[in-house]
């Protein structure tokens, strides 16, 4: 009893300064179990304390409150507690203990989730991912818990939000295949297929020693994204994948692939009938809205690719070519292409004919010009990057010691700068 | 020229393996060419099998005839092949190809072309009494370790199994010369053999390796025998369907080739295959060169005038009657053991080009004009455009509305700031893609590591 209260009264007296908050930190580790076993009891003692001055020491009370089981009216008073104190907290002080940060956090999003109001999780994950990275470059644990609450709760822009940021560095590869896959997901609803299909890519190539789930899901959405955006899906995985990814995807996806060559042979009754017979399996994996939109993009390729042969062509043309039922049909499609953007054409109702025009753009205008500028910076610092990282490596001493062992493998001349054997 | 041959020595009559066997066809063969000059042999009208036949020797007229029975669908023409192989057949000694041929008439020639049973066992007597001795000889000239007797031994024994049909062991036997071959003159023997064997069993892959080690000889070869292995591998280029280097093969073929080489490919051949294949892969100045202005392969095609008036009119853009010579040409082609797989395709590829050729020069071209060029209809002509669009192989597109086809000049500038733009986004997302995948490694090795340590 006497300990818990001297170690609040220890958390007033040493928050306020680096190096008292380290001897704090110190002393909480050492009272963690204590605090853990007494659980039960610390809830009075928060009020005690102060989130934004005493952050480490409300931390380590908070975790050790929140570890046993909840009930749903528990969780709610905690749901208030812990997003007061995400929002209120010190960066620097909770950055000395990210996994009690983490843990809290995690608890958070499993109450919300148990209230089921993940919408009341949006903002406070995003704010603790802010506190807690180092970087925007930096992939937390947290990240994919932000993503999974903005799935649930459909605020797919918000999720966009920390989606544009690119990601280097990873603490744990689930992390990341997580990332991606809710990453992919969330750009699938707001219709960025291009950085879904990137994001999912990134999941299906990333190197693993074993096949997990979280690939076998990302590979069958990267097959139909793909099939929606480019319009086109190669069977083989590039080299750089994994060779377990390139060995056993394949065979784990089989009706997504069968999909994929049906829709590369343009017929659409074809497509339709398979989509028919497989509606169970795409229906348990959760993708038949997915393998729908695969099934209207096809009617959507097949007028662009009229686009690259045809100046002018009728309505009822178009309806025939493309299978579509009347050439009202044909109008309705060519007419949400072109306002989309997807294609430059004109229809003229009274002879039923669609003028195809090439694209306006000229590059000419400032617009453009910026663009490609801000281009050319991007991939100045990419490369950059990529430099520096490249120096690094060659400074490894595990890499050096891996390619010193190998050298005698390899061509003598190739490794001359390498010493023999790299001993540090 | 049938009379020529004498009954009464059925054993050596169809062994014209090397061309020796030619030297006594000569006379006869030219005397039939130089009659049938004015005749075209493939023509608009129905085939003269009689004409066509004559072209021929040995198992290819055979084979030849029967392919044409089972592929034609009128019956007469079927009746006079089978009539004619049956004849053919009588002259040689492959019984199993007798009966296969006498199964196919069944009986509807009437009874001069029934099954012959006597002449069957009597051959097949003959063959065994011939083949034992072949074997004793053989054996003799082993055991005496004389090379070039056991040579002629073995190229024996594959004469033997040609003419009875047994190509398997006949090609065996031809290529174990080899090890008894002193002289590049018996390596080029052994080369023709195989090469022969190989075309009617239908191995091309062989026929290509066997041309090419012929050709490897250190002698210089005798004209004859350089347009031979050319036709042999233009034959096997043509059913790789590597149409170019078929057709190179083909012009290549010199004129001396005559009737030598009659039990494999006649002059109309090399003509027709040259020349169709050539349309069909050459360009403009290609087909110019080497093809128009080839002084040798004008005596080919002079034997065959449809092709080369197709291929000068072609040439010189009048496509309407180029494809109707095709169309002509086509039923008969379907006919040929060689081309007939391919006539299909090449027609195409012909078909393309035309079109190809006809837009090219234009800006814009009204679809109404060219479907009267191309002799079909505005609908069906837009079809084929739009596959040629699609394909890239025609840089325009349809006006559909009035029927009139425009070149579509690609605007460099345009196009350039595009790819730009792409390359950019491309490396960019690779770049991101490939740091990521290195943080990943980096770190699971540091796993790895630390777990070691």
């Amino acid at each position: 009893m006497s300990s818990v209260e001297g170690l609040v009264t220890q958390i007033q007296g040493r928050s306020s300064t680096a190096s008292d908050v380290l001897l704090l930190q110190n002393l909480l580790k050492q009272a963690d179990d204590s605090l853990h076993s007494e659980s039960t009891r610390l809830l009075p003692f928060l009020d005690q304390l102060d989130p934004s001055m005493h952050s480490l020491g409300y931390l380590y009370f908070l975790e050790a409150c929140t570890a046993g089981p909840v009930t749903k009216e528990q969780a709610s008073s905690f749901v208030l507690i812990i997003a007061r104190f995400i929002s209120s907290c010190v960066a620097e002080q909770i950055r000395l203990a990210p996994d009690k940060f983490m843990s809290v956090c995690k608890r958070f999003k499993d109450q919300v989730l148990l209230l089921e109001e993940p919408l009341r999780g949006v903002a406070p994950m995003l704010t603790a991912i802010r506190k807690l990275q180092s970087s925007t470059e930096h992939l937390t644990t947290l990240h994919p818990e932000f993503l999974l609450l903005c799935l649930l709760a459909k605020c797919y822009k918000t999720g966009l939000s920390i989606l544009e940021e690119d990601i280097f560095d990873v603490d744990q590869p689930r992390d990341l295949f997580l990332y991606c896959y809710y990453g992919g997901m969330i750009c699938i609803g707001q219709k960025h297929f291009l950085k879904a299909l990137e994001l999912l890519h990134n999941v299906v190539t990333a190197p693993m020693s074993t096949i997990n789930a979280i690939a076998v899901e990302a590979y069958k959405k990267y097959i139909l994204v793909s099939l929606i955006h480019p319009g086109q899906f190669s069977t083989s995985l590039p080299k750089y994948a994994s060779s377990v990814g390139q060995r056993n995807l394949k065979n784990l996806c089989l009706p997504y692939i069968e999909l994929a060559n049906s829709y590369g042979n343009g017929k659409i009754a074809d497509l339709e009938t398979y989509v028919q017979a497989n509606k169970e399996k795409f229906e348990t994996d959760n993708n038949l809205g997915l393998v729908k939109q695969v099934v209207s993009s096809m009617y959507k390729r097949n007028i662009q690719r009229l686009t690259q042969t045809y100046l002018t062509l009728s309505l009822q043309d178009i309806a025939n070519t493309v299978q579509l039922n009347s050439p009202k049909e044909a109008e309705m499609h060519v007419l949400q292409m072109i306002q989309d953007g997807e294609i430059y054409a004109t229809i003229n109702q009274k002879d039923g004919m669609v003028r195809f025009l090439e694209d306006p753009e000229q590059y000419k205008s400032c617009e453009m010009i910026e663009r490609i500028d801000s281009s050319i910076q991007r991939l100045m610092t990419l490369s950059k990057k990529l430099t520096i990282m490249d120096e690094l490596m060659s400074c490894e001493p595990l890499y050096l010691a891996k390619a010193g062992r190998e050298r005698q493998r390899l061509d003598f001349d190739d490794f001359d700068t390498v010493p023999q054997r790299f001993n540090i | 020229m049938e009379g020529v041959e004498d009954a009464s020595n059925p054993m050596m009559e169809e062994m014209y393996v090397n061309g020796i066997g030619g030297v006594d066809e000569a006379p006869s063969s030219s005397t039939s060419t130089t009659t049938r000059k004015n005749r075209p042999i493939i023509s608009g009208e129905q085939l003269d099998i009689e004409a066509y036949a004559g072209l021929y020797t040995g198992r290819t007229k055979i084979m030849r005839l029967i392919f044409i029975a089972d592929h034609c669908d009128n019956p007469g023409m079927q009746l006079e092949a089978l009539r004619m192989a049956y004849d053919e057949i009588k002259k040689g000694e492959n019984t199993q190809l007798f009966r296969e041929v006498v199964q196919k008439m069944d009986g509807r020639s009437g009874p001069n072309y029934s099954m012959d049973a006597t002449w069957c066992s009597m051959v097949d007597r003959k063959a065994e009494q011939r083949k034992e001795k072949l074997e004793n000889e053989l054996n003799a000239y082993r055991t005496n370790l004389i090379k070039e007797s056991i040579r002629m031994g073995y190229n024996d024994f594959g004469d033997f199994y040609y003419s009875h049909g047994a190509l398997g062991d006949a090609f065996k036997s031809f290529i174990r010369t080899r090890d008894y071959c002193t002289t590049s003159k018996h390596i080029i023997q052994m080369c023709l053999s195989a090469i022969l064997v190989s075309i009617e069993m239908g191995q091309f892959t062989h026929v290509t390796s066997y041309v090419s080690k012929a050709e490897q000889t250190p002698e210089a070869l005798d004209p004859p025998t350089v347009a031979k292995l050319r036709c042999a591998a233009g034959l096997a280029h043509l059913e790789a369907k590597k149409y170019k280097l078929a057709a190179r093969k083909f012009l290549e073929v010199g004129p001396e080739l005559g009737n030598l080489y009659s039990e494999v490919i006649a002059p109309q051949d090399v003509a027709t295959y040259g020349g169709l294949c050539a349309l069909a892969s050459f360009d403009r100045t290609e087909l110019k060169n080497k093809v128009i202005d080839n002084i040798n392969f004008r005596n080919f095609l002079e034997l065959v005038p449809e092709v080369r008036e197709l291929i000068n009119d072609f040439y010189s853009s009048h496509y309407a009657s180029c494809l109707e010579y095709l169309g002509n040409l086509k039923s008969n082609l379907m006919l040929d053991i060689h081309l007939h797989d391919h006539v299909e395709t090449l027609y195409d590829q012909i078909r393309n080009k035309a079109l190809i050729q006809y837009t090219h020069p234009f800006v814009s071209v009204d679809m109404r004009m060219m479907a009267d060029a191309f002799k079909t209809s505005v609908a069906g002509l837009e079809k084929e455009l739009e596959a040629l669009i699609t394909d890239n192989q025609i840089q325009a597109r349809i006006d559909s509305h009035n029927k009139i086809l425009y070149a579509r000049h690609a605007d460099q500038r345009n196009a350039t700031f595009q790819r730009v733009l792409q390359t950019g986004n491309e490396f960019d997302r690779d770049v991101r893609a490939m740091l990521l995948r290195a943080n990943l490694l980096k770190h699971d090795y540091n796993l790895r590591a630390s777990r070691k340590l």
